[in-house]
């Protein structure tokens, strides 16, 4: 690769990790007024994963997440009025104030709509690249899940199947170590989840420090060989959830972890690392426009109205 | 569709038989539709249901699957809401349990929790069992635990002709259709248009017409009440037997005009009773009743107990025509003495086939 490029990606992983994190720290912000009308599950601290894979995928492609699924759903450029419109119960949301936050949804971006049942979305991520694969134009499924989903027995028959029939999926595995306050030791005979993926045939890889560019990297491999026909691959990113399981606020004082580990991760923080390496006016001018458009989704939210009751009885039914 | 004539598209077709032409004239006009499920492209073709269809269709259209029943059911979501038309194929109702989180959590709610952007347009095939030593999970009717659930219709068709259509109309249903097949269902005939046709959902069928007393079936109970029909007609009892075909839509109305105009209504569930599919329809006629108005209800089921294997119990687990015969006498001559039908009319009632026309 030359600069140019490299420049070029470091400033849209950039805008779109700095974008995330923003986002969710406003939400953090209003939660406590009680404007929002959704449990949160923020993605703060881990979006460089999202990011990393959504910039290796076109417009075309097609995402899949979880109920800590905000990150998802803008790094694949989900629309952040719906979603905010959404997070307020508005009938500007995304899902006219249905889903919350743990069902967002972006059929027009190609991002299939999250679940709150832990690893439910993963075959239903499936079933659509089986159509994918039928369609025949090499479009891709990335689909995104946390190290709890790989303790549900859909996780081992989904990649079984996805194997077996060579679907165009790439897994990526959000391992934050914690299903909401127990540790993975505590869960999982072993951590050694890649060997246990490449026993299916599927290519697996661990970005342990959450380099962002090596996220991305692989994710551009994987989608070539996926465009390919080669079958799924596998992504697992090591990761840390810098504040509460749900809520805005941090909990390190309730003794399940400590705050040594957040200090380690935050001095790894992928955001100040991109920022770091892009020119300060560039920055500035990111900075700027994310801000806007923060404001002006905040401002879509608290303008759009609540759905009318009659909205209850819609789409029970197609 | 009043015609038994052959010559105008009818034709005496097995249960089995009609399944098999929908699957083939539905995949022949949408590519779209696929089917799979376990074993469904083997020698056996899920009894018969699905023989000839991999081969015609391509191992893309029609092909078996691993014991993953969770996953698969999300795959067929997925499918759908991509676009497809998935056929979700199970041997037994019993094995749906491994389905519930997928149909419940996903399937009926995608439509509404995800604000209408999405479609989830699939069936969900499966039968249930009876006799031949079925036991305890070879045999459960759970069709009202779907029931309960906004987001999906339930469909129990009860003969060849209905079961086509009924299959035509969830395949191109928009939403998510839990079908329910009886095993013993599947050898019995009735006259069936060569044409594709639907049977619309939310429409009950008077199978016949009686003013003594209402009685519903539901799935292969509307057999064991149309032979019940016929013992108690020796004594002069006439039964209106209504089968509703689809449950959820529910044509209470058809069923609520019947019990005002008789008085009497008795459903028969081929399930149990308690929170039952008979539950919900008494209830509802219960609530239809104008202020003062009389109906009397009863309901039968399966005995709130497991199906045992062995043959005097598991005759006792069901309702057959002898006990619905028995309970329609009582609810109609209430200060007769008890009746019974006679034994060999009793069996004479099994050789008995309902063709129609429908």
């Amino acid at each position: 690769m030359t600069d140019r490029p490299i420049a070029e990606l470091t400033q849209r992983l950039y805008y779109g990790v700095r974008f995330i994190r923003r986002v969710e720290e406003e939400i953090a912000r209003i939660y406590p007024t009680d404007k929002i009308k959704s449990p949160i599950h923020l993605s703060i601290g881990q979006e460089a994963i999202a990011v990393g894979v959504c910039t290796a995928l076109s417009e075309n492609d097609v995402v899949s997440g979880t109920y800590r699924g905000h990150a998802t759903y803008l790094a694949k450029g989900g629309d952040v009025r719906a979603m905010m419109a959404e997070l307020y119960g508005k009938v500007g949301g995304c899902a006219r104030g249905k889903a919350g936050s743990m069902h967002l949804v972006g059929m027009e971006h190609n991002i299939l709509g999250t679940s709150a049942v832990v690893g439910t979305t993963i075959p239903v991520a499936l079933g659509y690249a089986l159509a994918l694969k039928r369609e025949g134009k090499r479009r891709v499924v990335a689909l995104f899940f946390g190290d709890g989903a790989t303790e549900e027995g859909v996780f081992s028959e989904s990649l079984n199947f996805a194997a077996l029939h060579r679907l165009p999926a790439l897994f990526v595995m959000e391992n934050n170590a914690l299903a909401i306050h127990s540790p993975s030791a505590a869960r999982q005979a072993t951590d050694r989840i890649c060997e246990r993926v490449e026993t299916y045939g599927i290519p697996a890889r661990q970005v342990a420090d959450g380099d962002v560019f090596a996220i991305h990297d692989y994710t551009r491999q994987a989608v070539e060989s996926l465009r390919r026909g080669a079958g799924p691959v596998f992504l697992e990113c090591r990761t840390y959830r810098w504040r509460e399981h749900v809520g805005p606020g941090e909990d390190y004082e309730a003794g399940y972890r400590s705050r040594e580990e957040l200090l380690e991760w935050q001095r790894n923080d992928q955001m100040v690392r991109l920022s770091g390496m892009l020119q300060d006016s560039q920055r500035a001018a990111m900075d700027e426009e994310i801000e806007a458009r923060i404001r002006d989704a905040i401002a879509f939210a608290e303008a759009s109205a609540f759905p009318p009751v009659s909205d209850l009885y819609d789409h029970v039914f197609a | 569709m009043t015609t038994s004539s052959r010559s105008n598209g009818h034709r005496v077709l097995k249960y089995v038989d009609a399944l098999r032409e929908a699957f083939d004239q539905e995949m022949e006009r949408d590519q779209r539709v696929f089917l799979f499920g376990l074993d469904v492209d083997d020698h056996k073709g899920i009894q018969g249901s699905t023989l000839g269809l991999a081969q015609k269709y391509g191992p893309d259209r029609v092909f078996g699957t691993p014991l993953s029943e969770d996953a698969m059911t999300g795959i067929a979501i997925g499918a759908a809401i991509a676009g497809l038309r998935p056929i979700h194929v199970h041997i037994r109702m019993d094995f749906l349990m491994l389905c519930m989180n997928q149909l419940i959590n996903m399937a009926a709610k995608a439509h509404y929790m995800y604000g209408g952007q999405v479609r989830v347009p699939m069936v969900v095939r499966s039968m249930i069992g009876k006799s031949w030593g079925q036991g305890a999970q070879h045999s459960q009717g759970l069709h009202a635990m779907f029931m309960h659930v906004p987001g999906l219709k339930v469909v129990a068709p009860s003969n060849a002709h209905d079961v086509k259509g009924c299959m035509i109309a969830a395949i191109r249903d928009d939403n998510p259709v839990i079908f329910v097949e009886h095993r013993l269902l599947y050898n019995m005939e009735a006259f069936v248009p060569e044409e594709p046709f639907v049977v619309p959902f939310g429409a009950a069928r008077v199978r016949t017409r009686g003013d003594d007393i209402t009685v519903v079936g539901i799935s292969n109970m509307v057999m064991e009440c149309l032979r019940a029909a016929e013992l108690v007609g020796d004594v002069g009892i006439d039964v209106e037997v209504i089968d509703p075909i689809s449950l959820v839509p529910l044509d209470i109305e058809t069923i609520l005009d019947s019990a005002r105009r008789t008085g009497r209504l008795l459903v028969v569930d081929n399930a149990w009773t308690m929170c039952g599919a008979s539950a919900e329809i008494i209830a509802a006629v219960a609530e239809g009743r104008a202020p003062g108005e009389t109906i009397q209800l009863a309901r039968m089921g399966f005995a709130p107990t497991t199906c045992p294997t062995t043959p005097p119990l598991e005759q006792a687990f069901y309702p057959n025509p002898v006990t619905i015969a028995a309970k329609i006498h009582e609810m109609v001559r209430p200060k007769a003495l008890a009746w019974t039908p006679d034994p060999g009319k009793a069996e004479l009632a099994y050789q008995m086939q309902f063709r129609g026309p429908f």
